[in-house]
């Protein structure tokens, strides 16, 4: 099995390059079977893998080839294989199948089916390179790889700029944080010669002592790369954009896989992060700022997709949270079970939105309970992983990242209540989404019910979205244990009941209405804060004004090319000159004649006076 | 020979009068016939010194140089009364200074 | 022999394909793809032969038996100018890369030239030949001729075959490169009156001048001549501002031929002559040459982003990029020096692909104005699925060569220095703003109604084939460039060495 774990990510790249070339000559059944089966054999095979890893704990090193060797860089292409590397491969390539499934459904009509699904075996490819690559810059290929294949399904209906737009914005917002993430492979390599990530860490430790600079600035390089691309704060503006792609890429890219990148590579960077204290406490305000923001926004969003992109952001804030207290195995954990319920609920949201002709306005739905059965209970089920209620498993993994922030010292209290102050929203805004489109009166009438190519994965995920947190994670060898002592038992009451509190107050207001909220939003106040909320806190309007209008009025300032003012005003001066001499030109004979003489007398009396020598020669 | 011994610098000296009244008459006459005319005034007073040169330092030179120049002078006065007669054609003058299209 | 061969086959193609329109209209191109082609295959099969290839023995830079091939003859005695030829490691892939590329501008001539097609291909192959002469000749005054050679057959592409503004394209180009070459010619001409005061002997002969004593004072003015005049060439801010116009106005396969092949002359002559001849003096400007390298990457970018003209955009795309290829010279250590050769392989290729996208979409359009189209992936889906290859990797996607290439520049620059690397480092963000910006405006986008209803003809087999080949060869250098960096690595090692040799001190700072 270790001699073909290269196969894992060969598979959905042959079947990606198999549909670009003949894509076109294809029939559309086919197509789907070719898309689907690549990442299928791929989740088999891994499988297979995680069997065999259960039995005998052993860790895989793969050298395919080596990449490139100038002097004593020589990264290869080559595969690390662990208990982390593991569980990301099976979310990829378990939750990547079912999704490709759905896709086979959602996708029937579009006239780009092959373009579709050559994208996202591509994207699939590329994100098993990203998690299973043993350096740093194979890790970068896959980081890069993943982006592009974002942009393109983002911008999949190239037709409406809009789409396009959005998928720029992905890209270039994510490249900000590649490009720090770059600079701190450059600094790395520089420093420790390597980028090897197992040995890099066990370098980095024996170099540096902890709290030094050079590895605090290295991780900080990192977490940018980190931030940008799992939608953080301050880069996570291009996330809820992005849900202009179609809804199984946003449940794919967008919410399973693709931005967890960043807490991964956290992860897979451990060891550089215990050498830097204050780079994780960084981290960990970042995830619990970004979680809050995001849900405060979640809350006031009318588009499906927003509400579940800004707590796709919250949720990663989490991870984020984790990450930064060190509770290492806790982040993947929630990485995990978010995968599963995230993307129940874009799957849910996107059989939605295949059945209500596009429509993506929450109050335009409404009454979908009896009318679409399997959806909505498969949004009731993750929108209560999403809010933690107990025993789903959202609620395994966020209670113990809270449990283990709130055992920090010094910020942990501070970080914990902030924890639980997010997760009371997130239970809020997720059953406000539950009641408003399943519940009340119908606005509009699907006009067709899921077929079993949807239906299957979406029960699927229901199933590992409630049992998922009974799963055990095999990362106990790969991070260093953390957390002794368990905390009191009232903090762990209190994390339990919040959710619940919240969905009572959900209850109240969006469904029961006994609480009447109307006097709260329509104040001047309260309809500012709803306005700031909604448009995301202001932030995409002051990127707008502080860096994408400045860069475009630069480059129209530039356009023209001013470097070529230097080289017209020669031309001009000699223009200049030209005019001025050409005057001389009077075409009269007998005027050359007479200056031409002056000359000769001049020149004879000049050579004269100067003395004898000059006439001699 | 003997008896016709004119020193050379006498002959210079006339050589150079043709030639400053040649180069007048090209600056201060407007007639093109003129101009051509002060022009053979100059050749030849070229070759007066050539030959003179020639006959001083007993060497056959200048004689050389003289027969050139003649040829030279032939060739210009055919090109220049083509040309005359071409000024005179197209301007209906023969006053150069109204020939002055290559003004600038 | 075998490199006199290599011009004389393609100066002879350009006669013959010039003869041969008077057979027939179509025969020029057939006669220059062969003559390119053979050209291409007669270098392998000769490179084969070699007995060194097989493992590829360290050069040592200033004796010339140890390079690949050496070839000298006397041509002017009297002043010590001979026809002397000599390939190493690193002409052979510029060689290399000028043929495979000439077989591309060939093909993107194939129906875009419809006016005196015969002289058009002669032309071409005439400043291919001249282009070789720059890679081969090691006689300064040679490498000085064929600097010409090659300048005035792209004159007349440009202005003879050009758009619409080609008079002011062809004559500034013209302008920029003969002052600068003028520049090198005064520059080699005084070294080598210096080697002769000290030496008693006229030799223009690079070998010879390498050894050359020159007052540090000296060294730095002649360097400065000869940067100026590659850095012209390269285009180095701020002397590029003749690339976008003759990128834009000329024929499209003078723009692959210019982006590909002519600017990367100007990187081969600054690793070649002007840091080895005079190491000092190069490493005393080696910062504002860094300077200049970054100031090319961020304004070049910045300057493609603001453009509305698809050739212009992907001109100062190249300004950017061989922005990069000017740091990875300067920052002269191997990870550096590899990333600039395989910056120039891989420029070559990408931005020749896109000039030759770009002249398609003129040849069906009529226009370059990318405002006049969006939404062309709908009509032609394959060239926008190769316009998109390309663009991606122009912005350096991992896995294609660029990535490769960028990445080893910054990679050696930041051992250098930290600053420079972090601006230059921003146009890898800018870079993909301006790619992008041009897919979204030109293949993106709603349908423009002008052309919704005329029939745009997608890319054929030939264009397929043609952009096949530079695919390909993206994807290797981008996944396994090793046989391009073991090619480069002993050249850049004896020349390493021999700087290092001339500066003991930096060899410790820097390696």
């Amino acid at each position: 099995m270790s001699k073909i774990i290269w196969l894992i990510p060969l598979m959905p790249f042959v079947g990606s390059i198999t549909l670009m070339l003949f894509g076109k000559n294809l029939r559309r059944s086919h197509i789907g079977y070719l898309g689907v089966s690549s990442v299928g054999i791929s989740a088999l095979l891994t499988a297979l893998l995680a069997i065999e890893f259960m039995q005998n704990q052993e860790v895989l090193e793969t050298l395919v080839w080596t990449w490139m060797q100038v002097g004593s860089f020589a990264p290869g292409i080559s595969f690390y294989f662990d208990g982390l590397t593991l569980v990301m491969m099976s979310v990829i390539t378990g939750v990547g199948f079912l999704i490709h499934l759905f896709s086979t459904e959602f996708m029937e009509e579009d006239p780009s089916y092959a373009r579709y699904f050559a994208y996202l075996n591509m994207f699939v490819a590329s994100m098993l390179i990203l998690v299973m690559a043993d350096n740093l810059l194979l890790l970068y290929l896959g980081w890069e790889g993943v982006g592009v294949c974002s942009y393109l399904l983002v911008g999949f209906w190239y037709q409406h700029s809009a789409n396009g737009h959005a998928a720029r914005k992905a890209f270039i917002v994510t490249r900000i944080g590649d490009t720090a993430m770059a600079l701190g492979l450059l600094l790395l390599f520089s420093h420790l010669g390597t980028l090897d990530i197992q040995v890099l860490m066990g370098k980095a430790s024996q170099v540096w002592e902890v709290g030094e600079n050079i590895p605090l600035i290295a991780c900080l390089l990192l977490v940018c790369g980190a931030v940008g691309k799992s939608a953080q704060l301050p880069l996570h503006t291009w996330l809820p954009d992005a849900m202009a792609g179609p809804t199984p890429v946003s449940a794919l890219i967008h919410a399973a896989t693709m931005v967890t990148a960043g807490v991964y590579l956290i992860a897979r960077t451990h060891g550089l992060f215990l050498l830097a204290p204050d780079a994780m406490i960084v981290v960990a305000i970042i995830g619990v700022v970004t979680s809050l923001m995001a849900a405060f926004t979640a809350l006031m969003q009318t588009d499906i997709k927003r509400i579940l992109a800004y707590s796709t952001i919250s949720q990663i804030g989490y991870m984020f949270l984790a990450l930064g207290v060190g509770a290492w195995s806790a982040g993947i954990f929630h990485l995990m079970t978010h995968a599963f319920f995230k993307a129940l609920l874009f799957l849910g949201s996107g059989a939605i939105i295949h059945c209500l002709h596009h429509e993506h306005n929450i109050f335009k739905m409404g009454g979908l309970r009896t009318r679409m059965p399997v959806t909505f209970w498969s949004f009731m089920i993750g929108s209560a992983a999403l809010a933690a209620l107990p025993m789903t498993s959202g609620f395994f993994s966020k209670d113990q990242i809270l449990l283990q922030a709130y055992q920090l010292p010094d910020l942990g209290p501070g970080l914990w209540m902030a924890g639980l102050l997010g997760a009371l929203l997130t239970a809020i805004y997720s059953f406000r989404l539950v009641f408003v489109v399943f519940f009340g009166e119908a606005n509009t009438e699907p006009d067709k019910d899921t077929e079993w190519r949807m239906a299957i994965p979406l029960s699927i995920l229901c199933f590992l979205a409630l049992v998922g947190g009974y799963f055990t994670i095999p990362v106990v060898d790969v991070f260093p244990v953390t957390g002794g002592s368990h905390p009191a038992h009232w903090v762990e009451y209190v994390s339990i009941s919040v959710p619940i509190v919240g969905l009572v107050i959900a209850y109240f207001v969006f469904l029961n209405r006994r609480i009447n909220i109307e006097t709260l939003t329509t104040s001047s106040f309260g309809r500012g804060l709803g306005n700031l909320w909604l448009s995301g806190w202001g932030i995409d309007w002051l990127y707008d004004r502080l860096f994408v209008r400045p860069y475009y009025r630069l480059a129209n300032l530039l356009k023209s090319e001013p470097v070529d003012v230097i080289y017209n005003a020669i031309v001009e001066l000699n223009q200049l000159l030209n005019l001025w001499l050409s005057k001389s030109q009077t075409g009269r004979l007998r005027w050359y004649l007479v200056s031409m003489v002056a000359g000769l007398i001049i020149l004879i009396s000049l050579a004269s006076n100067l003395g004898p020598g000059v006439l001699q020669w | 020979m003997d008896g016709l011994d004119i020193p050379l610098n006498h002959i210079l000296f006339i050589s150079s009068l043709l030639f400053a009244i040649g180069m007048l008459g090209l600056m201060i006459r407007r007639n093109i016939i003129f101009i051509l005319m002060s022009l053979e005034v100059m050749l030849n007073s070229a070759a007066l010194a050539f030959v003179a040169a020639g006959a001083h330092w007993g060497q056959p030179d200048g004689q050389v140089v003289f027969m050139l120049i003649l040829t030279v002078a032939a060739a210009e006065v055919a090109v220049g009364l083509g040309l005359v007669l071409q000024v005179q054609k197209r301007f209906k003058t023969l006053d150069m200074d109204h020939a002055n299209r290559m003004q600038g | 022999m075998v490199m006199i061969n290599l011009i004389l086959i393609l100066l002879v193609g350009g006669l013959l394909a010039m003869l041969s329109e008077r057979l027939d209209e179509n025969m020029p191109r057939k006669v220059a793809m062969a003559a390119v082609l053979f050209d291409l295959i007669y270098l392998i099969s000769s490179m084969l032969s070699l007995p060194e290839i097989a493992q590829l023995q360290a050069p040592i830079t200033n004796d010339p038996s140890t390079w690949l091939m050496h070839f000298k003859a006397n041509w002017i005695p009297a002043f010590g100018i001979s026809i002397e030829f000599a390939m190493d490691g690193i002409s052979l892939l510029m060689v290399l890369l000028t043929l495979i590329l000439g077989a591309v501008a060939i093909s993107a001539s194939w129906t875009d030239i419809v006016k005196r097609k015969g002289f058009f291909e002669a032309n071409l192959l005439w400043s291919l030949a001249g282009v070789l002469g720059v890679f081969l000749a090691l006689d300064l005054l040679l490498f000085f001729l064929f600097w010409e050679v090659m300048l005035i057959p792209m004159y007349f592409m440009i202005a003879i075959w050009g758009h619409e503004n080609r008079g002011y394209a062809a004559m500034k180009f013209f302008i920029f490169t003969q002052a600068s070459g003028l520049l090198m010619l005064v520059s080699i001409l005084v070294l080598s009156a210096i080697n002769q005061e000290t030496t008693g002997v006229w030799t223009f002969s690079y070998f010879d001048l390498l050894n050359t004593n020159i007052s540090e004072q000296a060294s730095y003015w002649i360097m400065l001549g000869f940067f100026i005049a590659f850095v012209v060439k390269l285009p180095g801010f701020p002397f590029h501002t003749w690339l976008p116009d003759a990128h834009t106005q000329a024929p499209t396969a003078g723009s692959v031929i210019l982006a590909g092949v002519l600017l990367k002359t100007g990187a081969y002559g600054l690793i070649r002559f002007a840091v080895p001849l005079f190491p000092q003096a190069a490493l005393d400007f080696s910062y504002p040459a860094m300077l200049l390298g970054a100031a090319g990457v961020v304004y070049g970018a910045v300057l493609a982003f603001g453009q509305a003209d698809f050739k212009r955009l992907i001109a100062y795309s190249s300004v950017s990029h061989m922005g990069f290829v000017l740091l990875g010279i300067y920052a002269w250590n191997e990870l550096a020096l590899q990333g600039a050769v395989m910056q120039m392989v891989a420029h070559g290729f990408s931005t020749a692909a896109l000039f030759m996208i770009a002249g398609s979409i003129q040849e069906r359009l009529h226009t370059r104005d990318m405002s006049q189209m969006s939404g062309l992936w709908h009509q032609m889906p394959r060239m926008g699925a190769v316009a998109m290859f390309f663009v991606v990797a122009s912005l350096g996607l991992p896995g294609l060569g660029n990535f490769v290439a960028e990445f080893l520049i910054l990679l050696g620059l930041f051992q250098v220095n930290v600053w420079i690397t972090v601006i230059a480092a921003t146009g890898l963000i800018t870079g993909a703003a301006y790619s992008l910006l041009l897919m979204q405006k030109s293949f993106q986008g709603e349908i423009n109604k002008k052309w919704a209803e005329s029939k745009l003809s997608d890319f054929g087999q030939r264009e397929m084939m043609t952009m096949a080949v530079m695919i390909i060869a993206l994807i290797f250098l981008g996944i396994y460039p090793q046989p391009v960096l073991n090619i480069a690595e002993p050249v850049l090692h004896s020349l390493l060495d021999l700087t290092a040799l001339a500066l003991p001190s930096i060899a410790e700072a820097k390696l």
